[in-house]
């Protein structure tokens, strides 16, 4: 259970975010919708503890984010932000082996392997393991960071933009997996998706934003409608159903 | 492009990738040839007397264990918790304001200051003034207001500049007596040390040590980058202003003992990454260290004996940094 | 190659936010930003400028006239004032009274007062304008002699010069120190273009570097040669030394300048890199030689006779864009009474603030440039991330 209340980001004059109020529910897929500059981003970092806000405060699995100790916090939630780069020259494995981090403070057990196992299985990067970040392509790279999150084994995962710089096979892949860790590990994803149809076929919860504000909380049934749509995006979309799946067009206008 | 590279190198063999030799031996390795360097530095071409040369040679050699320990450690803790490998403390003007703190403290209180807390206490004070002022100034810096890390090195490049220039114009205002006490306290050379001063910078050096030793693993996951390492649980402001405050500490101390030295850290730290073979701090730092050792010593007994120009090992030192540093600045995409 | 222009964006970024506009908290770069600004953020300099739109333009020129008109008028007032001053302070006492009636006085002020006061004007137009040929050159705001490694090749030359000549000519001196000069430039420029990163800071941050290495040779090369106090005399440039008959060389300047005046639009053109360049029929490589030969000339010359006059070149040229707008050609004669004023005022404060003894304008130019360099980094973040 994610509780956001009455949270907002002001730079200077400029409001990017709220202020919002709302709460994500435990377990399954959410989320987040909208236009460039709607406070997407913004709203998943707060939520993360990578950014502080202006007003307002986020409470994760009862934790608040504000007070709650870093290493404490982090074996409850864990965040991905799009861009990662690592200045130093790690393998996989070892970025995988920082996840347990917060469990280990660097110091891994048997179960703290266990976990790294699982987690590079679970992500198909076995034969990929002993290879060097700076070696792999950039959805190579992308699995290897949601393995590492995967193995700090929190109970809520937020992903930004996890399909970012995949190409339609590795997009596919990532949000199966994604998806099989929520409904088989029982955790809660909030993620920030662009592409609208990923969004409607693999989440259970839709936060549509704009202009920093929430403008849709919902189902996929109850958000993916051609008038929603068309209010958060500002331009025509047409949802039809197409062999049972909810898809957006809006390619034409 | 990744598609068809992709069944290439998966079909090299993991090995290839794998260091050939254990960092631990490498590491070993780097510090039998400091003590190898150290030695000959101590007791080879000995005129007279040999313990005698060995004793006047001792403070210079000890000098220089402290110098390439403070600017070892202090370069690579600084570019494990600013996430960039490029910008150093000395680079940033570390050593720069820590010669115009000197200078301010003269030409506030005159230059019997200086003979007056003479001694440890005086160390302390001075230390402590240098640790508060750069804490507070690249804590403000590395804040994230200034978000790219070129314009942080360009700032903190000129703002070493400026410090040099206030410095001399400080010095300037100074009566000549004021300049004479001060310049005996500010240019320490490798050559010309003050013992009484070793056995305090050794300790300095021990408690970095320990507590670098202590916080390994909190180091290494700071190399994820702020934000990967925050959600990974570590508090990275306080890791930042804790490591800032050490870096701080060791440069002051280093600059105190033998001078200002821009590239050094800079050339010790971009080798060691370079042969270590692993990320790890418990590796790095050690290897870092002992690589110091090695130029120090190493470049010393060089010059002194082959070249007969004993003072300019800082000198080709800075040379030496100088194209490393540039041949890296040309060739990166990002720091 | 394949994208000359962008390849080095060079903020100008000025006009959005005015010199007093830029208030406020600073958003970091991650922020959102409003297209616009970063639009006009990005205009090269120079050529963009004047690409204002029609309407604009009257208005904008009118009111460029009248505020040009104010600046000279205040700057010029203030030079004269400079002048008057520089020439009448000093260790000897001398009075517009006592000008005409003490011999003595007359004597000092002919061979002393009036070569230093020109020497200081001559010096601050080369350095300043030499900093504008090289932001024109670089399309970068932020390259001058001191940031391009310039002034430290030239420092070298000296050396090189005291070394294998010791009893030299000046005139040979400037010509190993300009020689050196060019040939640092050129190495500096080479090194431009094979630089991976697109980033207008790191420009600077290159040639300071270069500069750096360049100076720990000099460093070592006097050492060897027991010459360390004739370059820490040099690197600590001042005009105290400077009497009748030693300044003159720095009346080539003001070909520098003319020739600069006459070739400012090719420079601008050249700074948009050699695709553009060619594609509007301009030699490249003629143009850019042509402006680093000039640059080398003033550098040399003035390295010989004063030494090492720091960020000059950088904050007079970007202070006099930021309140006459980017013409380069019209703003020429306002960046050299800009310089001369500024290098005035500086020799001015060393030479009071510890009479008898002077601090050298170099060491004051030091302090203040620096700062102000700083400030105008952190400016542009700010007018960038906006």
């Amino acid at each position: 259970m994610i509780e956001f209340e009455n949270v907002s980001k002001t730079y200077g004059t400029t409001c990017v975010l709220g202020p919002v109020t709302g709460s994500i529910p435990s377990g399954g897929i959410t989320s987040l919708v909208g236009p460039n500059g709607a406070g997407k981003s913004t709203l998943l970092t707060i939520m993360g503890r990578l950014l502080e806000p202006t007003t307002g405060r986020v409470c994760i699995g009862g934790l608040d984010v504000a007070t709650t100790r870093g290493a404490e916090l982090a074996r409850t939630v864990s965040i991905l932000r799009q861009e990662n780069h690592v200045t130093a020259r790690l393998r996989v494995r070892e970025l995988v082996a920082f996840g347990r981090f917060p469990h280990s403070r660097g110091r891994l057990g048997p179960a703290d392997r266990e976990h790294i196992d699982a987690a590079l299985s679970f992500l198909e990067l076995e034969p990929l393991a002993d290879r060097f970040l700076d070696q792999l392509s950039g959805g190579q790279r992308q699995r290897a960071f949601v393995a590492m999150v995967l193995a700090q084994d929190t109970s809520h995962v937020l992903l930004d933009e996890p399909l970012n710089n995949l190409d339609m096979f590795h997009a596919v892949q990532m949000m199966k997996r994604i998806r099989r860790a929520a409904d088989e590990l029982g955790k809660t994803f909030v993620m920030v998706v662009h592409d609208l149809n990923f969004a409607a076929a693999y989440s259970d919860r839709i936060v549509a934003l704009r202009d920093g504000q929430v403008v849709a909380h919902d189902t996929v049934g109850a958000t993916i409608t051609d008038a929603t749509l068309t209010d958060v995006f500002g331009t025509p979309v047409r949802v039809r159903e197409i062999d049972g799946e909810l898809t957006a067009l809006y390619v034409r206008g | 492009m990744s598609a068809t590279l992709a069944p290439a190198r998966t079909a090299a063999p993991a090995d290839a990738t794998r260091p050939r030799l254990a960092p631990g031996a490498r590491v070993a390795i780097a510090f039998g040839l400091a003590l190898l360097a150290l030695a000959a530095y101590l007791t080879l071409f000995t005129r007279g007397s040999f313990l005698f040369a060995v004793e006047l040679r001792a403070p210079t050699a000890a000098a220089m264990v402290v110098a390439a320990f403070t600017q070892a450690v202090a370069t690579v803790l600084f570019h494990t918790v600013t996430d960039n490998r490029i910008l150093t403390p000395s680079i940033m003007g570390f050593d720069s304001m820590f010669v115009l703190m000197q200078t301010l403290l003269v030409w506030f209180f005159g230059g019997m200051i200086l003979t007056q807390l003479a001694g440890v206490p005086m160390r302390l004070a001075q230390t402590a003034a240098m640790v508060l002022a750069a804490t507070g100034l690249y804590r403000w810096l590395f804040s994230g207001r200034f978000g790219n890390l070129f314009v942080l090195l360009l700032v903190g490049v000129v703002l070493g500049m400026a410090f040099d220039s206030l410095s001399t114009f400080l010095e300037r205002l100074l009566r000549p007596t004021d300049y004479d006490l001060l310049s005996v306290e500010l240019f320490g050379r490798m050559t010309d040390v003050d013992p009484a001063f070793l056995p305090l910078a050794f300790g300095v050096c021990l408690l970095a040590g320990v507590v670098v030793w202590w916080r390994r693993h909190v180091l290494d996951a700071l190399l994820l980058g702020r934000e990967t390492s925050i959600c990974v649980g570590v508090d990275h402001r306080r890791e930042l202003t804790g490591v800032l405050v050490l870096v701080a500490l060791l440069v002051s101390f280093s600059t105190a003992l033998v001078g200002p030295m821009t590239f050094f850290g800079f050339l010790v730290a971009t080798l060691a990454y370079q042969l270590t073979g692993t990320y790890r701090h418990a590796y790095v730092i050690p290897m870092a260290f002992a690589i110091g050792v090695v130029f120090l010593a190493g470049g010393q007994f060089v010059l002194q004996h082959v070249f007969y120009a004993a003072g300019f090992l800082t000198v080709v030192i800075e040379f030496v940094g100088g194209l490393l540093f540039l041949a890296l600045l040309l060739k990166r995409r990002s720091l | 190659m394949s994208s000359a222009a962008t390849r080095r964006p060079t903020p100008g970024g000025e006009e959005p936010s005015g010199p007093a506009g830029s208030s406020g908290e600073t958003p970091p770069a991650a922020a959102p930003a409003p297209t616009a600004a970063v639009a006009t953020a990005r205009r090269p300099v120079g050529a963009g400028r004047r690409a204002a739109n029609g309407g604009e333009l009257a208005s904008r020129s009118e009111r460029d006239r009248r505020t040009r008109r104010v600046v000279g008028g205040v700057l010029i007032v203030g030079v004269l004032a400079l002048v008057v001053a520089s020439l009448l302070v000093g260790g000897y006492d001398i009075t517009l009274a006592n000008l005409f009636t003490d011999p003595g006085a007359w004597f000092m002020f002919t061979i002393s007062r009036i070569p230093r006061t020109l020497a200081l004007v001559l010096a601050a137009t080369a350095m300043s304008v030499s900093g504008v040929i090289m932001q024109m050159i670089t399309q970068n705001k932020f390259v001058e002699p001191t940031t391009a490694g310039t002034s430290q090749w030239a420092g070298l030359g000296i050396l090189l010069m005291l070394i294998a000549f010791p009893a030299a000519p000046p005139m040979l001196r400037m010509v190993a120190a300009a020689s050196a000069a060019f040939l640092g430039t050129m190495v500096f420029l080479a090194a431009l273009r094979r630089i991976a990163v697109t980033t207008s800071i790191v420009v600077p941050l290159v040639g300071i570097m270069l500069g750096a290495v360049v100076g720990s040779v000099t460093t070592f090369l006097a050492g060897q040669f027991d010459l360390l106090q004739a370059m820490s005399a040099w690197r600590s440039g001042g005009f105290s030394s400077i009497v009748e008959g030693f300044y003159e060389p720095l009346w080539a300047v003001l070909v520098v300048t003319v020739l600069t005046w006459i070739a400012a639009d090719r420079f601008t053109v050249a700074g948009l890199g050699r695709d553009v360049a060619t594609n509007v029929g301009l030699d490249y490589d003629r143009t850019v030689v042509l402006g680093t030969a000039l640059v080398a000339l003033s550098t040399g010359i003035t390295a010989v006779v004063v030494g090492f006059i720091p960020f000059l070149g950088l904050i007079v040229p970007n202070l006099v864009s930021m309140i006459l707008g980017d013409d380069i050609r019209a703003n020429l004669p306002w960046v050299a009474l800009t310089g001369a004023a500024f290098l005035l005022a500086c020799d001015l404060v060393g030479r009071t603030i510890v009479a008898p003894m002077e601090i050298p304008a170099s060491v004051v130019l030091g302090v203040v440039g620096a700062t102000v360099f700083i400030g105008l980094v952190l400016r542009q973040r700010r007018v960038m991330s906006a």
